[in-house]
C-alpha cells in the first residue's frame, strides 16, 4: 500500500463534486487539491478570510499578508475574494460551504465528531472547526483508521470532548469509507488489499455492507 | 477630526490594569505589532485579551503572557505557542474557548448593538455547557451574548487621520469586525494616507469606529510556515 496519507486524500477527493466549495483543515485535506479527478474543479475557501486561493508560492514570492488557516503562505487565482472572519463564518455557518474535509481524533457511529481537546494534555483550542462541521452542508472526515498505538478512532461513543454532535457525513481511511445516517455507519467502499473481516477488527463500532460496495483506485 | 497620535506608547498611555482588550489578527498575520510592543513595554497588568490566537512565544501576545500580563484569554486558538500552553495546563491563566466564528459573531452582535443569537455551533459540546439552547427550524442551537471591550487594537495597510481603514489580504481577518466593539478603538496602519487618498468605495472601516490611528514604526510582519512551491504544484 502506498503513504497512507496520499491513499486517503485521493480517496476523499473522490467524494468532491465539480464546482464545489470546499473547506480544507490541515494535514491530510491540504494533499486533496493533488488528487481531484479529471473534470472537477473546486474553489477552495479559508476561514481567515477568503475564497479562491492557490499553490504556495514561488520561492521570493511569499507574502506575510496572504496565508490560509495553517499559516502558511499561499497564492491568489484569478477570482479570489477577500473578507473579514466575521463574514468568512457567515458564509460557513449560512451552509454556503458545500464540504469540509477535516481530520479527527474520534468519530462515533451516531456522527459525533473530536478532535480539539485532550483534557489535561492538549489546549490548542477548536479554532474553526466546530463552526465548520456546524455549518457546512457535508462534512467528510480525512483520517487514519486508527491511532498510532493501533486502537480505534470510530467508535461506538467518542470518549473525548465533541468538536460536533451527529455532524460527519463521511469517513474517509486508508481501508474504507463509511457514510453515516440514520441507520449509522454503512462500508461503501473498501481498499483492495484489505477485506470486510479485518476492517471489522479495527473499528470500534458495528458497520453495515453497501450492496454497491465499491473499491478503491490503486 | 484629526485622529492621528504620534506615537504607540502615547497610544497604551491611558490603559489600566485590568483592562479588556481586543487584539486582531490570525496567527501573527495582521497583528496591532505595534500597540502590542508598547503595552509589553508599558507592563500593564490583570489584561483580559479577546483575540483569535496567541501569537508566538517571542511576537505578539505570546510575549504579554511570558512578562505575566494576562489574566484571562478569551479565544479559539492557542497552537504553536508553548508559553500559552504551559499557563493554561498549569492554571496560570484564564481561558474560555469560544469557537471562531462564535468569536467574531459575539463582537459584530456588540458592535452591531444586537442582544446576541442563537448559533447551531457547538451544540452539544463543552462550549455549549450553562447557555440557553433551542430548537429552531429543525436545529438544536445555543445563545450566545454580545462581546464588547474597554480597547480594540486593529492593524489595517491603509488609514487616513479620519479613521478611515483598508485592510490587505487575509491580513484583515478579525481585525475588521473588532474595529466596530470597544470603547476606544486604535488602529495601527502601514501607510498613514491624506483624506480623500482612500478610495471611498475600498473603504473596509469607515472612520465613525475608529478613536486614533497610529503609523506603525516599524513591522515586522512573521511569517509563521513559510511554504514554497515545489517542482510541481501543490497547494
Amino acid at each position: 500500500m502506498s503513504d497512507t496519507r496520499i491513499v486517503i486524500a485521493k480517496q476523499a477527493a473522490r467524494l468532491l463534486v465539480n464546482g464545489d466549495y470546499v473547506n480544507l483543515g490541515i494535514g491530510i485535506p491540504t494533499l486533496i487539491t493533488n488528487h481531484l479527478p479529471k473534470g472537477v474543479e473546486i474553489t477552495l475557501h479559508t476561514e481567515n478570510g477568503m475564497l479562491g486561493y492557490g499553490p504556495y508560492p514561488h520561492e521570493g514570492e511569499q507574502d506575510a499578508d496572504l496565508i490560509n488557516a495553517g499559516k502558511e503562505t499561499i497564492t491568489e487565482l484569478p477570482g479570489c475574494s477577500y473578507f473579514g472572519t466575521e463574514q468568512s463564518f457567515a458564509m460557513v455557518r449560512g451552509g454556503h460551504v458545500d464540504v469540509t474535509v477535516l481530520g479527527a481524533m474520534e468519530v462515533s457511529a451516531d456522527g459525533d465528531l473530536a478532535n480539539w481537546m485532550i483534557p489535561g494534555k492538549k489546549v490548542k483550542g477548536m479554532g474553526g472547526a466546530m463552526d465548520m462541521v456546524a455549518g457546512a452542508k457535508k462534512v467528510i472526515v480525512a483520517m487514519e483508521h486508527a491511532t498510532k498505538d493501533g486502537k480505534p478512532k470510530i467508535l461506538p461513543k467518542c470518549s473525548l470532548p465533541l468538536t460536533g454532535k451527529g455532524v460527519v457525513s463521511a469517513v474517509v481511511t486508508e481501508l474504507a469509507t463509511f457514510t453515516l445516517g440514520q441507520g449509522g455507519l454503512t462500508l461503501t467502499a473498501l481498499h483492495p488489499d484489505t477485506t470486510v473481516d479485518a476492517v471489522r477488527k479495527v473499528t470500534g463500532a458495528d458497520f453495515k455492507v453497501a450492496k454497491d460496495l465499491a473499491s478503491y483506485e490503486r | 477630526m484629526n485622529k492621528a497620535i504620534n506615537s504607540a506608547a502615547d497610544a497604551v498611555e491611558h490603559i489600566q490594569d485590568g483592562a479588556t482588550i481586543m487584539m486582531g489578527g490570525f496567527g501573527v498575520c495582521g497583528i496591532p505589532e505595534n500597540l502590542v510592543a508598547a503595552l509589553h513595554a508599558r507592563g500593564t497588568k490583570d489584561l483580559t485579551l479577546i483575540s483569535n490566537n496567541v501569537g508566538l512565544d517571542d511576537f505578539g501576545i505570546g510575549t504579554l503572557l511570558k512578562k505575566g500580563q494576562v489574566r484571562k484569554m478569551i479565544l479559539s486558538y492557542g497552537g504553536e505557542c508553548k508559553v500559552f500552553e504551559d499557563m493554561t495546563l498549569t492554571r496560570q491563566i484564564e481561558v474560555e474557548w469560544t469557537p471562531q466564528g462564535t468569536l467574531a459573531e459575539r463582537i459584530r452582535a456588540a458592535g452591531a448593538g444586537v442582544g446576541g443569537f442563537f448559533t447551531p455551533t457547538g451544540y452539544g459540546t463543552l462550549v455549549a455547557e450553562g447557555k440557553e439552547t433551542r430548537l429552531i427550524d429543525g436545529r438544536w442551537m445555543v445563545f450566545e451574548g454580545p462581546l464588547r471591550a474597554d480597547f480594540a487594537f486593529v492593524k489595517a495597510w491603509k488609514g487616513d487621520v479620519l479613521g478611515n481603514l483598508e485592510y490587505r489580504k487575509t491580513a484583515r481577518n478579525i481585525n475588521q469586525v473588532m474595529a466596530t466593539a470597544a470603547d476606544f478603538v486604535i488602529a495601527e496602519v502601514e501607510q498613514l494616507v491624506d483624506i480623500g487618498g482612500l478610495h471611498p468605495d475600498h473603504i473596509h472601516t469607515p472612520g465613525i469606529y475608529v478613536d486614533a490611528v497610529l503609523r506603525g514604526a516599524k513591522y515586522v510582519k512573521p511569517i509563521e510556515k513559510l511554504t514554497v512551491r515545489k517542482a510541481a504544484a501543490h497547494v
